[in-house]
């Protein structure tokens, strides 16, 4: 007689509508186990019983093999008495209680799925929404939890007999996949004009004709609507922009499979993997030389953001089109992109020339994702679809659930409790009322959908943040000011799973500090509970405020003032120099700044890249893009005083100054001035070792969404004697913030 | 304390400190004066009562000085209340070693300004501070006005439907004393707006009996910050068209230069009418009538959601929520 082993095993993580259950029935089948597997709001529960040698097979086989899209985050095992089950069945889901489950983030079609879309013979053969429980979509549909097809945006197509059987079937792919459906009973593709009017005629090939056309399409996606042209078709693509209000922001390019995407960019193994990954993001890549991609597509850029599709409707159009588009988000200039569809016939109706649409309701709006490979990593630059709303682990427990309200620009917020923090996706720019809107309710839903009730409520001490401003109308709750800096390096020290203290290097546009003035290159002793200033980059006045945000020559104009007569600089903006020049010695709307990236300004400026922008960090992005990968050479810049330590880097800009005035070419300075911070970031961070004893640095802000100030810096650092933590899965820039400002929180508040 | 540009500090320390000490019914609304009913053996009516402190640097800037500034704003407090301004204080605390010319000079367009506005300066008081202890000379003025007509204005009375109209081009004033403040190459002409409000408001007021709900002037902090606090006071939105709203090109030209949003920036000679819908066009006219209104605008209106806040819709269709700040201007951009 064998021994029989009875356990309940109960499973946590993202294991809910990643078709884990039919994983557990078809596991215990095989191993000739009885018992019975239900959801329950915690997760997966798991009554299994037979011979122990099978039970322990089934424990073992449990985390090896579970579906592709579940994460474990933990599992209980509790031996119990065998109940005498005969067979394995799945039992209904459980809703009673706090709602814990995890929701899964949006997935791209899986290779069953396509197999069948390829098909002839099968019944989802060239269907824009074949999907299964390895794909498909899931954050952007759903209203509530417990996942199920109540509670998403299919609730109102319901499932037909073929539909149905599957769904119930323990044995199929599409077992309780929710969002499953048919040509029969599943949402129907259409195309539209401008006027919402429908067009006859198969939608996916009309509106490739269009394309081809030089038409602009607008196409419903996962988390909102994208617009559309044919990439090599110059006057498409500035149409486009002059309707956008886009001057010059690159747009993404969407490609139908590696094999077309190496054609336009380099494409190493790391890349292939976040191409073809489930997440599908934006992959900012280097451009090959003679890609077929029209010069008002990323304009300034060497490099270029690459996707594959990620749904079965973009499958379908690219091998209809039969070459790359762009496709980039739905909306006017900096507005949010629009997800509903009365409204994205409003907002685009004067932009698209007709509409790719269908009727499944988006109930959440999410962004493409994107993300720049590094070497040996990944800088994740925007997180959204495909990411959110998956929880990031903490290192330590958080005692009391928190909300850190993020930031300004790039908001996300942060919800954190257990060992899990939920960061929203990207959302953008507060001052949107849109935006705005997106915010306070993202808060909600997920706050609903993760069972979440924030008692400490985390936000940046900003005064004319609207996040700030929404943090502190939250009434009943502790509340706890963060300062900027402070909160990206504890986002990168949670992002690494790291306690400190580290030598926090912050590097960014400006944050708000303490002491009145706007901080931005920053060098802090810093842990999650606490930081001290150790260090600045010197203070340089920004003339007008604002203003000198959107033109960079200010900055150049600050740094620089009279000293070096004849520049071009001065003489592009001889209009107003001398005007800004006395704003910034009275002070008036001056402020000063230890800022990083009004440093790169100027240096843009001075090179005669960019006098003013048009987009968020252009002038310091395209500095980058500037700059010879092969220069060698360094700048110098002296660092000075002790408490705090002042690193010159004026010193810098003057060394700039006068290579350009010796005839140096502007990408030999660009390199110069990009070795020359690294190098005086890494002697700063010496300095500090020595007076603290710290030997780990981290690295974050927006500035180090520069790969190659990333990469210089973090090789002195490391040849230096240090180790290096730099961001891995949430954002470098203000999207990470929120995190960061979280992970403080909870540690003020005591694990 | 925070520098106070008329912004959210201010507020919050004048309801913490002063509201809190002070608390009575005519004060709770801070308005821009207090309405008082008397009820005696000489009769009945209304008396407006309001005083402001004026602190300007320079104290003489294009267009004006500290002298007729701290006249037309009293006068235009109570005229804000929709009274008919009579009485006026005036107090002066001086710093040792200021110019006596300049004094003169201050008392003299104080009386010009007062005979403009068909008021009398009746009593008054002056102190003199030791050097450094003032910066040159503050004027203090408080006023007394007649409310003539059945009206009750009020920042909390507007309502959803409501239109909402300046009276002209914002930020003069306040680009004049920037120009004023810095040695600056840009030319631009720009005088301060100071005015006297009373008589356009009267005009309008006749217009549309009984149709108009607020009145404000748009003083430190700008129009932005005079229509967050109506938002806030009636509990509304306030939508504003950015194309609508008149501001003049050499006034953007100096926005620009200074790096400052003209909602921002004070008038000392504009207000802000919130008026029933129906009514707007023809208290657009009532203002267009008078020659300080000649550039009278509707520049928007006021909607039940979202409640509390202003927002802009701007140019290429976008909604930016206008807030208050909390003090000087800072960048939010990281
Ligand atoms: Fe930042
Ligand atoms: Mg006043
Ligand atoms: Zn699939
Ligand atoms: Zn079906």
């Amino acid at each position: 007689m064998t021994t029989l082993k009875r356990v309940d095993v109960h499973v946590e993580g993202i294991v809910q509508g990643v078709g884990f259950r039919p994983f557990v029935y078809c596991l215990a089948n095989r191993l000739g186990l009885a018992g019975r597997v239900h959801n329950d709001v915690n997760g997966v529960h798991i009554e299994v019983e037979g011979a122990l040698a099978g039970v322990e097979e089934f424990l073992t086989a449990l985390e090896r093999d579970a579906p592709a899209l579940s994460e474990i985050e933990r599992v209980t095992v509790v031996s119990g008495e065998p109940a005498g089950h005969s067979g394995f069945t799945i039992a209904a889901s459980d809703p009673a209680g706090p709602g814990r489950a995890l929701v899964s983030a949006d997935t791209a079609t899986c290779d069953g799925c396509l197999r069948e879309l390829a098909d002839p013979g099968d019944r989802r053969h060239r269907y824009p929404f074949v999907n299964c429980t390895d794909c498909g979509p899931r954050f952007t549909i759903v209203r509530g939890v417990p996942y199920d097809r109540p509670l998403t945006t299919m609730a109102g197509f319901g499932m037909c007999e073929d539909c149905a059987r599957e769904y119930h079937d323990p044995a199929d792919r599409r077992f309780h996949a929710q969002p499953t459906c048919c040509p029969a009973c599943g949402p129907r593709l259409r195309l539209r004009d401008a006027r919402g009017t429908e067009l006859c005629g198969d939608p996916v090939a009309c509106a490739a004709t269009l394309l081809r056309a030089g038409r602009v399409v607008a196409v419903k996606g996962l988390g909102g609507y994208h617009l559309a042209v044919t990439a090599s078709d110059e006057r498409a693509v500035a149409a486009l922009r002059g309707r956008k209000h886009r001057e010059e922001k690159p747009f993404a390019v969407m490609v139908a499979d590696l094999r077309q995407a190496r054609r336009l960019c380099e494409i190493d193994d790391s890349a292939a993997a976040l191409l073809t990954g489930r997440a599908r993001p934006v992959v900012l890549l280097p451009r090959r030389s003679g890609a077929a991609v029209a010069p008002s597509v990323a304009p300034g850029n060497r490099s270029l953001g690459i996707m594959l599709p990620y749904t079965a409707l973009h499958h379908l159009l690219l091998a209809e089109l039969a070459e790359p588009m762009v496709l980039t988000s739905g909306n006017v200039s900096d507005e949010p992109i629009a997800y509903e569809d009365a409204d994205a016939l409003t907002r685009l109706g004067g932009i698209a020339d007709a509409f790719l649409t269908h009727d499944r309701p988006i109930h959440t709006r999410a962004d493409d994702s994107v993300v720049r490979p590094l070497a040996g990593g990944v800088t994740v630059l925007r997180r959204a679809r495909g990411y959110a709303p998956e929880p990031l682990a903490l290192r330590r427990t958080v005692r009391r659930p928190v909300l850190a309200c993020g930031a300004e620009l790039k908001s996300t917020f942060c919800l954190a409790l257990g060992r899990r923090a939920f960061v929203s996706q990207h959302l953008g720019d507060l001052e949107n009322h849109d935006t705005l809107r997106a915010f306070t309710d993202g808060i909600e839903h997920f706050c609903g959908l993760f069972g979440i009730r924030p008692e400490v409520v985390a936000y940046d001490p900003h005064p004319d943040y609207l996040s700030t401003r929404h943090a502190l109308e939250i009434a009943g709750v502790d509340h706890v000011a963060v300062q900027h800096h402070h909160a990206h390096i504890a986002s990168c020290l949670a992002d690494n799973g790291d306690r400190g203290p580290v030598i926090g290097v912050a590097f960014d546009g400006l944050g708000h500090g303490p002491d009145g003035t706007l901080w931005g290159g920053e060098f802090l002793r810093a842990d999650l509970t606490g930081y001290e200033r150790l260090g600045h980059l010197a203070q340089v006045p920004m003339p007008g405020g604002v203003a000198a945000i959107r033109q960079p020559w200010r900055m150049a104009a600050a740094y620089l003032r009279d000293e070096h007569p004849g520049l071009a600089v001065a003489e592009r903006n001889a209009d107003h120099w001398a005007d800004v020049l006395r704003l910034a010695a009275g002070g008036l709307n001056s402020p000063l700044t230890s800022s990083a990236g009004r440093l790169f300004d100027a240096v843009s400026a001075l090179l005669g890249i960019r006098d003013r922008i048009s987009y968020e960090g252009q002038a310091a992005i395209e500095l980058e893009q500037r700059a010879d990968p092969a220069e060698t050479g360094v700048y110098p810049a002296e660092v000075t005083g002790a408490g705090p330590l002042v690193v010159q880097s004026g010193d810098l800009v003057r060394a700039a100054a006068a290579d350009l005035a010796a005839g140096v070419d502007s990408g030999v300075i660009a390199g110069r001035f990009h070795n020359g911070l690294a190098a005086v970031v890494t002697r700063a961070c010496a300095a500090i070792r020595q007076s603290t004893g710290l030997t780990a640095v981290a690295l974050s802000g927006g500035v180090f969404q520069n790969a190659l100030l990333l990469e210089r810096t973090a090789e002195r650092l490391r040849a230096a004697g240090f180790r290096v933590l730099t961001h891995v899965r949430v954002p470098p820039n203000d999207g990470g913030l929120s995190l960061g400002q979280a992970a403080v929180a909870a540690a003020q508040d005591g694990a | 304390l925070a520098h106070g540009s008329g912004g959210k500090a201010t507020q919050t320390l004048v309801e913490a400190v002063f509201l809190e000490a002070f608390r009575n019914p005519l004060l709770a609304p801070l308005e821009d004066g207090a309405i008082l009913p008397f009820d005696g053996p000489l009769g009945t009516g209304r008396l407006a009562f309001t005083t402001d402190s004026y602190v300007v640097s320079p104290l003489f800037f294009p267009g004006g000085d500290i002298g007729d500034l701290a006249v037309n704003g009293t006068v235009n407090d109570l005229a804000m209340c929709g009274a008919r301004p009579r009485y006026l204080s005036a107090g002066f605390i001086l710093e040792e070693g200021f110019p006596v010319e300049d004094l003169r000079r201050v008392v003299a367009s104080m009386a010009q300004a007062a005979a403009a506005a068909k008021v009398e300066i009746v009593t008054g008081d002056t102190k003199v501070v030791q050097r450094g202890r003032a910066d040159g000379c503050y004027i203090t003025t408080t006023g007394v006005g007649l409310v003539e007509r059945p009206v009750t204005l009020s920042a909390g009375a507007a309502r959803p439907g409501d239109a909402v109209l300046v009276s002209g081009p914002i930020g003069a004033h306040g680009a004049a004393i920037m120009l004023a403040r810095g040695d600056f190459e840009i030319e631009a002409p720009i005088a301060s707006d100071t005015a006297p409000l009373h008589e356009i408001v009267a005009g309008l007021l006749d217009a549309v009996p009984g149709q108009v709900r607020t009145l404000r002037d748009a003083t430190r902090g700008g129009l932005a910050t005079v229509l967050n606090e109506v938002a806030a006071a009636s509990g509304v939105a306030v939508v504003l068209e950015e194309a609508a709203v008149p501001v003049r090109p050499e006034v953007t030209g100096v926005c620009e230069l200074l790096g400052l949003d003209p909602l921002y920036v004070a008038c000392e000679g504009r207000f802000v009418a919130v008026v029933d819908g129906g009514h707007a066009e023809r208290a657009l006219d009532a203002l267009r009538a008078h020659p300080l209104g000649a550039e009278a605008a509707i520049v928007g209106t006021v909607a039940a959601e979202p409640a509390a806040l202003v927002l802009l819709r701007t140019g290429v269709g976008g909604t930016r929520v206008v807030d208050v700040l909390v003090g000087d201007p800072l960048p939010r951009i990281c």
